[in-house]
Formats: structure tokens, C-alpha cells, sequence
């Protein structure tokens, strides 16, 4: 049951093969299972899964069900869950348990899906390895003493491990394409705007975008029809028509025009992760497609820009949480001031302080313009890149991440290290566009990832171009040993 | 050497909209503690602000009232500070492109002068809650039923030279807000808050050093913060010392201002462009709804007044110092078709009454219809103006209509000149040696003593008899 996609296990759940308690307490005992040494998930909801299992399942003998109905799923745990805690991966949430639905869990519980439960991240999703966790590091599925990548690192391995079908993840510099990458997944980041952030609790907000980890991009179609689309709700989401994102996988991709950025395969790459990636070029060329070398003059300066826009934006989106009304509150406040350092000083951990404190420097008196406002005109830079080059190309291709997972550890003290694992992912969040990571051949035995770019609402496109390159290959098929 | 003394104020108008500025929880004053704060006004993890369109409509309608430039594309900011009444840990503002740019108003001195005094800008911004630190037991009570309420904050240039002009100002201000009906005005309760910069330099010389006052909530208090800050700088000046930059918070108790945090000790605020909003664009479509209702402003009404109906420039600035009381006044025209006669009764009987009783007009017991009828018995001379105050005190205590009292109380005045001739014989046939006395006096001193005559006539009528058929009959008889 566990190996089905989602248009299968609609499939078998209509047809009466197995009803939704049935598939629900299938994944549960995989959860129990498996997920002692993976620790993916942060809350199992046994009991709501259940009854939203049946529930769906009248649903579906009702004849009311929607492609999603009954099919289980898990939300990473920076989406807030009416009456379930919503810790963000953080020792300042772990009391913390929503008075309220976010917009896209709202979405899934109308269409019937079943929530297993919050998946595992980076605390505030901030971080590449899924180590900043107050819960602990989520390991690989692929290997144990590696990482899974993050900050929805938790989605990922649960989804690479057949814990759930898939899960919805949320992606500020890469933190659904680069653990896409890492796990062997396919991980789509929509259009800034495309998904509501309403109830997705913020790291930075003009990044944010919430999306889905899967094993195909056919699934991903199901999850982001649920997802995406106008929320009165969010300022910032699009008023843009949403389109039938299944409907669309099977368009003929014949004369498709590929770019690859010259500065996407440089020094910093593995040569095997480039050589993977060159293969699957290659294999979309056997399709129909046509490949260029096209460039992305200001690469170079993605990282050095996000890690003052993010910081600065997470300084002042994580005030909030200052001990008075939710969270950690220290223990017998002397005043006021104590009652802030103390329970701030405890609720978060150290990458956390450290990015608030970036940030909080960049917005100072005197250093607003030489690095807040530098930062966005760079910004525009970046994306004046990517609109010359949708002006040649359709779609941009290139690696995810630059190697393959790492080892537990491995980056953990040194931060720029670890920033770099998503230097060619970030600059996709400055310009606002919609990116999927895929998997192609892996490198000793651990997967790899390739990232296709598409222009603004052109998610449909992406799936396209993903999904057919999963029917004439079985790279996404591939399954971690033991699962 | 003088001191000239230079104020700015920063007003801040609670805007009359129904919900909040970033949410949908009510604006009403006065409900328990934390029963008006929804989600986004708590700043849950994963809140995001939706802007009110019907705050901007009303900043649109303040641009137009002060002849101000429109910001066409306006932007709101994060100010960030860490305060236990503000949810999010900053307070969603605007900083460099606020919705309205430099306006002004004109102001009507009370020796008949004008002046013009420069509004700089007025942006949009959402109010904090407030901490209360009575009845705690050592700990503070936030209650966030006001955080998110919609203010307009209207910041002035530094035009005014004394406190007075600084109250003529506020008071204008208030008086357009009111008008526009975009804020209440209502000191007492918050919504309609004046802090005042105050500087002194000699004449001629650059600004001095200013410091901000906080914590005023009359326009008296205004006058008297800023007097009492005045002489303070002076005196800390003459005296060889220097002003610090500094908020200082008027206690009106003491009748001083008090130091509350230095400009060392300010915060940095750290603005940024909010990320949760889009900018706000104005196009002429919504300019055109949001002025489409535009009242008559108060100076043009108060002119209008002057030509229309032939009233002094005070009593014009006095009867339009309010939407409802120049509403009032014209309603109150209508009914009774005096112009000069209901203008004397608003600003003699009907504001003596409302201010013994501290009522507004709105509030008045006697509205302007149920006055018109009492001012229309006058006119058609059913009584005298002096018996319709006896009347209209009736009306004030709720004993009914004018005609329904005039005929309870049987105060119609006696027209009758049968009846009044019999009085006036009474009269005269009582006061003999008067009579005597005045026939024999010359035409200068008989003009005085005729007085005596008439006020015995209207005693003895229980003053319901005609003045004019009065002194008609004794100057005949006589």
C-alpha cells in the first residue's frame, strides 16, 4: 500500500480495495515502526487520523470525494493545527497548541485528507540539515548517519521512508528542494504567493512559500491543486487563476528550451552531482528538448543577500514571541526585561539568536542602507537575471543542492558551510519563482537532485516537464533499503 | 532679550471605522478586557495583517479636508520595540511614504487674524493595547481590545509660537476629523490624542533643543502643558543650563511635566517595509469614492453662514465649531424661518443649558425640530421671548412640546386689547402719584418712566400680555 501514489490510492479507496481507516493504520504502524531511528515526526495524531479516516470514508461511499479524500499526509510542524501543537521545531513552542487552523490545512481537511501528523524541521526553519531541531536531527532514510537536508527535513525522510504518501513542507531558501534533493524526492516550491501563508508561521516573510514533498511530480499536481490559489486572508498571496495542475502532466514537451546557467556547474559543484545532472539533461534532449548555456550574472551574491533580507525579516517576525501571552515563559521573572532575555534566551536555540541577531544588526540605525536596503536592490538584480533568461528559455535547469547528503555533524559548527548547501536554490526565493527539485542517478547510492526553474505561475509547467521525464526514467522510483 | 516659543504637534485620530485596522475584531470602547481581540490583534504565530479599506478611504477624505498632497503609492513599515500591550513586537506604521502628504490648515485668531500652520504628513497606523498596572497585585493586566484599533497620526510642522495657537490648531483639527466624520474625537476615552513638541529660541535664531509631551488628554491641559514647559526651558536656559532631548509626560494633577525617557535612552525602531502588506496604491477611482461625501467643510460653512444668514463672524465661528451643532443650527432655521433669532437662542439658552448639564449637542434633550416650534409661538407672537425661556426650561426637563406646555400652563400671550386695556386701568388707577409724576415731566424723562408702567402691566398679566399693545395703550392713556 505504502509504494502507491496518490492517484493510485484514490484508485484503490473508491474501488473498496481498502478503506481510509484501513491505509491510515497501515502508515500509523510504519510511524511506529520506523520512525524511533528516523525521527521525522515531532506529533502523531493516532486518534484524529482515525476518525478522519472514517469520516472520509463515508465521504467516499457518499460518492463525495475529492482526488484527496481519505488519502493520509502529514504537515510539516511550522503549519499551525486547530487543537494540536504547533512547536516551528522550537523549545519556545513546544506548549504551544493552535487555536486555529492554517490556510492549507484547512484546504486538506475540506478535501478529506487524513493528517498523521507535524513532521520534524529546523526550529523556525532555519537550517539545511534538520540538526537546529529543539526535537532532535532527523536522519536519512538513505543513510542513517547522514542528514536529510532541511529545514523540512522531516517531511522528507517521512515521505522517502513510506511513513505517509506525502507532506506539505514550506520553502524560504530551499527547504523543500534541497531535502527533495537530499532524500531521493520530488519537492516543489510554488510561485511566491501561489500558497497562503495564512498560519504558516513566519521565518522570513517575502520568502516563505509553503509547498510539497513526494515521490512524483504526479502526486505533487494532487497536493498543490489542494494548496494552492487566492486567500482573502494573505495580503500576499495571488489573484491569479489556479490551474489543473493534473491535467497538464502529460503535455508533449517536444521543443522545449532548456537554459543552463554557466554559474550553476562551477567549482563549488560535486563532479558527480554535475554529471548526474548532466544525464538528465541529456535524457530531456532524447525528449525533444533543446539545451543552451545561458547566464545568471549575479549568482554569486544569492547568499550574501538572503542572509541579510532573512535574518532581518526573522528578527522582527520572531519579536513576537517574547514569554507574555504563548510560549516558553522563564521561570519567576524578576521585571519586565527579565522576563524577555531569560525566556528568549531559553525558547531558542542557537542558530536562531544567531540569525536574530544578524538581522537585528542589519535593520540598526546607521546600517539600514549599506545592508537592508543594498540587500533589495540586489534582490532586483537576481530577478532582472531571470527574466533575461526566460526571455531566451523556458525552464532553467541545474543541480539542487551542490553534493549529495552529508554526515550528521558534518556542518554543523560552521555556519557559511552549511549556508552554501543551498547556493543554488536561494536565489529562486529572492526572485519570487516557482522551482521543483527532481531526482536523477545518484552517487553512491545516495540520491541526487535536479532543479528546474521555471518562469512565474508556470507550476503547471514544471510538473510537466518533471512528470515526463519520471515516465521515461525510474530514477524517482528508487527506494531507501529497509523501507 | 524675549523667547520665542516653537511648537509642533503630533495628533493621533482614532479612526471611526467598524473593525480594526488588520483584522476583523470590533473597534467599540469599553468591553471587558481581551473580549475585542481576535487572532491577529493576539499576534498568534502565523497571524497576517489585511488591511481595512475603509481606513484609507477615510486618510483619502483627511487629504482632501487639509488640501494635502495624496500619497499615490503609500507604504507601511514595521516599527519594532519590545512592549508587553504590543502583540507582535512592533507596531505595523508608515515611515517614508505615508498615505498623506503636506497639507495645511487655516486658523481663525481671536483677535480676527489668521494664520496658516503646515501639516507635514498624516499616516495610517494600528494603536498598541494597554498595560494596566492597578489592581494586579505587582504584575501588569494587558488588555489588547484597543491593539489594532485604526489611527490616523497627523504631524504638523513646527508653525506654532504659543500655546494658544497650539490649542487653535488641535482644536481645528479636531473640529475637521469631526466634520469629515472620520474620528469621534473623544479625548476622554483616547480617540483623539495631541502630543506637543516644544522648543524656545530667540528670535531669529535656529530651532532650539525640543522635548516631546506626552500624556495630554484636554485641550486645556494642552495649554497648560506647554505653558508650564515653556517657562521651564526658559528658566533652565537663563540660567545657564541647557534643554535635553526628551519625552516628558504631563502630570495634571502637579500641573508639570516630568522626564520619561531621554533621547539616549530612545529605541531604535529598526523600520523596515512590512513584507505582509502591499504597498497601497491609490488610483482615482477610489479617490473619487472615498470624497464622493465629502461634507461642506467647517470654513466654508462658517462663511457661508455670514453671507446666508446675516450672522457676525463670532457667532458663524461658533455655531460651526461642530458638524451637529451647525446641523442643529440649520435644522433649527428651517423649522422656525428666524435666522438671527435661532442663532441667539443656540449660543444664549441651548449652550447654557448643555454646558451647566456637560451635555454635547448630540446629547441635547431638546432637539432642534421640538426648539423650532417654541421659536415659531415666538414669531407669531403666541408668546414672548421672555416667557419661551420658561417654556423652553420645561421643554429641558421633558414636560413635552411648546405648544403642549404653552397650553398646560396657559402662558398664550394676552392679545386681547379688552383684556389688556383692563389691566393697563388697573394699573394706573393704582399708582396715582406716578401717573401724576409723569404727566408732569418733559418728553426726555417720560421716555424713562413708561418702564415703570409696563413692567406693572406685564407683573399684573403674569407677563403673557403683548409689550407692544402694552406701551400703545399707557402712551395713549397717559
Amino acid at each position: 500500500m505504502h509504494d502507491k501514489s496518490i492517484r493510485q490510492l484514490a484508485a484503490s479507496l473508491r474501488a473498496g480495495e481498502f478503506s481510509s481507516v484501513e491505509l491510515t493504520r497501515w502508515f500509523l504502524d510504519r510511524i511506529r515502526e520506523f520512525d524511533g531511528r528516523l525521527n521525522s515526526f515531532i506529533t502523531v495524531t493516532e486518534e484524529q487520523a482515525l476518525e478522519q479516516a472514517a469520516a472520509a470514508d463515508a465521504r467516499i461511499a457518499a460518492g463525495d470525494a475529492t482526488p484527496m479524500t481519505g488519502i493520509p499526509i502529514a504537515h510539516k510542524d511550522i503549519f499551525c493545527t486547530d487543537g494540536i501543537r504547533t512547536s516551528c521545531g522550537s523549545r519556545m513552542l513546544d506548549n504551544f497548541v493552535a487555536p486555529y487552523d492554517a490556510t492549507v490545512v484547512a484546504r486538506f481537511r475540506q478535501a478529506g485528507a487524513v493528517l498523521l501528523g507535524k513532521t520534524n524541521m529546523d526550529e523556525f526553519a532555519m537550517g539545511s540539515s534538520n540538526e537546529t531541531s529543539w526535537y532532535g536531527p532527523v536522519r536519512n532514510p538513505w543513510d542513517p548517519e547522514r542528514v536529510p537536508g532541511g529545514s523540512s527535513g522531516g517531511s522528507a525522510a517521512a515521505v522517502a521512508a513510506r511513513l505517509c504518501p506525502a507532506a506539505t513542507g514550506t520553502d524560504t531558501g530551499g527547504s523543500i528542494r534541497q531535502p527533495a534533493a537530499l532524500c531521493g524526492l520530488t519537492g516543489l516550491k510554488p510561485t511566491y504567493g501561489r500558497v497562503s501563508r495564512y498560519g504558516m508561521i513566519a521565518f522570513a516573510s517575502s520568502l516563505d512559500q509553503g509547498g510539497a514533498l513526494t515521490r512524483s511530480a504526479e502526486d505533487a499536481a494532487h497536493m498543490l491543486q489542494v494548496m494552492a490559489g487566492f486567500d482573502p486572508r494573505d495580503s500576499t498571496s495571488g489573484q491569479e487563476p489556479v490551474d489543473d495542475y493534473p491535467a497538464a502532466l502529460e503535455g508533449d514537451i517536444g521543443g522545449l528550451r532548456i537554459g543552463l546557467p554557466k554559474e550553476y556547474f562551477d567549482d563549488g559543484l560535486d563532479p558527480a552531482v554535475a554529471a548526474s545532472v548532466r544525464d538528465a539533461v541529456a535524457e530531456y534532449e532524447r525528449l525533444g528538448a533543446t539545451v543552451r548555456e545561458i547566464e545568471l550574472p549575479n549568482s554569486h551574491l544569492a547568499v550574501p543577500t538572503y542572509y541579510v533580507v532573512a535574518p532581518a525579516e526573522c528578527s522582527s517576525n520572531l519579536a513576537r514571541f517574547d514569554g507574555v501571552r504563548f510560549g516558553h515563559r522563564c521561570d519567576d521573572p524578576r521585571d519586565l526585561e527579565d522576563l524577555y532575555k531569560r525566556s528568549r534566551a531559553e525558547g531558542f536555540g542557537a542558530e536562531v539568536k544567531r540569525r536574530i541577531l544578524i538581522g537585528t544588526y542589519a535593520l540598526s540605525a546607521g546600517y539600514y542602507d549599506a545592508y537592508y536596503l543594498k540587500a533589495q536592490q540586489i534582490r532586483h538584480l537576481i530577478s532582472d537575471d531571470f527574466r533575461r533568461a526566460f526571455e531566451q528559455v523556458d525552464v532553467i535547469m541545474g543541480p539542487t543542492a551542490p553534493s549529495v547528503a552529508f554526515g550528521l555533524g558534518e556542518k554543523a559548527d560552521d555556519p557559511v558551510t552549511m549556508y552554501l548547501s543551498d547556493i543554488y536554490t536561494i536565489a529562486v526565493n529572492l526572485a519570487g519563482l516557482p522551482g521543483i527539485s527532481i531526482p536523477v542517478a545518484p552517487v553512491n547510492g545516495l540520491p541526487v537532485g535536479l532543479q528546474i526553474i521555471g518562469d512565474y505561475h508556470q507550476e503547471a509547467r514544471l510538473l510537466n516537464v518533471a512528470h515526463r521525464l519520471q515516465q521515461a526514467t525510474d530514477w524517482h522510483l528508487a527506494t531507501p533499503a529497509g523501507y | 532679550m524675549n523667547w520665542e516659543t516653537v511648537i509642533g504637534l503630533e495628533i493621533h485620530a482614532q479612526l471611526a471605522t467598524k473593525s480594526k485596522i488588520f483584522s476583523g475584531a470590533s473597534t467599540a470602547f469599553g468591553a471587558a478586557p481581551n473580549t475585542q481581540a481576535c487572532a491577529v490583534d493576539l499576534g498568534l504565530p502565523g497571524v497576517l495583517p489585511v488591511l481595512n479599506r475603509g481606513a484609507v478611504l477615510m486618510a483619502i477624505k483627511f487629504a482632501a479636508a487639509i488640501d494635502a498632497e495624496l500619497g499615490r503609492r503609500s507604504v507601511f513599515a514595521r516599527k519594532n520595540y519590545f512592549y508587553p500591550d504590543l502583540p507582535k513586537g512592533y507596531q505595523i506604521s508608515q515611515f517614508e511614504l505615508p498615505i498623506v502628504g503636506r497639507g495645511r490648515v487655516e486658523l481663525l485668531l481671536e483677535n480676527g487674524d489668521t494664520r496658516t500652520i503646515g501639516v507635514t504628513r498624516a499616516h495610517l497606523e494600528e494603536d498598541a493595547g494597554k498595560s494596566l498596572h492597578q489592581d494586579f497585585h505587582g504584575m501588569t493586566g494587558v488588555d489588547l481590545n484597543r491593539a489594532g484599533t485604526p489611527l490616523l497620526e497627523i504631524v504638523s510642522e513646527p508653525d506654532m509660537r504659543s500655546a494658544r495657537e497650539a490649542v487653535a490648531y488641535a482644536r481645528k483639527i479636531h473640529q475637521i476629523v469631526q466634520y469629515i466624520g472620520i474620528c469621534d474625537g473623544n479625548m476622554q476615552e483616547g480617540s483623539f490624542r495631541v502630543d506637543a513638541n516644544v522648543s524656545v529660541r530667540r528670535p531669529g535664531e535656529e530651532l532650539g533643543t525640543r522635548t516631546e509631551l506626552k500624556n495630554i488628554n484636554s485641550f486645556r491641559f494642552l495649554e497648560r502643558a506647554i505653558n508650564f514647559e515653556v517657562e521651564r526651558q526658559i528658566e533652565l536656559l537663563e540660567s545657564g543650563g541647557r534643554v535635553v532631548q526628551e519625552t516628558r509626560l504631563y502630570d495634571a494633577d502637579r500641573d508639570e511635566t516630568r522626564s520619561m525617557r531621554t533621547k539616549e535612552e530612545a529605541n531604535d525602531y529598526r523600520y523596515f517595509p512590512d513584507p505582509d502588506l502591499l504597498p497601497v496604491e491609490l488610483d482615482d477611482a477610489l479617490i473619487a469614492e472615498a470624497t464622493a461625501d465629502m461634507p461642506e467643510l467647517p470654513d466654508a460653512r462658517r462663511q457661508r453662514f455670514c453671507d446666508q444668514y446675516g450672522l457676525g463672524a463670532a457667532d458663524a465661528q461658533q455655531l460651526t465649531a461642530s458638524r451637529a451643532l451647525a446641523d442643529y443650527y440649520e435644522q433649527l432655521v428651517a423649522v422656525c424661518g428666524e435666522a438671527k433669532m435661532a442663532a441667539n437662542w443656540i449660543v444664549g439658552e441651548l449652550s447654557g443649558a448643555l454646558n451647566r448639564e456637560g451635555l454635547a449637542i448630540e446629547q441635547s434633550p431638546v432637539d432642534a425640530g421640538a426648539l423650532g416650534g417654541l421659536l415659531q409661538r415666538v414669531v407669531d407672537n403666541t408668546i414672548s421671548g421672555k416667557i419661551a425661556k420658561q417654556v423652553f426650561e420645561a421643554m429641558w426637563q421633558g414636560e413635552g412640546t411648546a405648544d403642549a406646555i404653552i397650553e398646560a400652563r396657559g402662558l398664550k400671550q394676552i392679545t386681547d386689547s379688552g383684556a389688556i386695556e383692563r389691566i393697563v386701568d388697573q394699573v394706573l388707577a393704582d399708582n396715582p402719584e406716578q401717573v401724576a409724576n409723569y404727566r408732569a415731566a418733559d418728553e426726555k424723562k417720560r421716555a424713562k418712566m413708561i418702564g415703570f408702567f409696563v413692567g406693572q402691566v406685564m407683573k399684573a398679566s403674569k407677563g403673557k400680555a403683548n409689550p407692544q399693545q402694552v406701551n400703545q395703550l399707557l402712551r395713549g392713556k397717559l
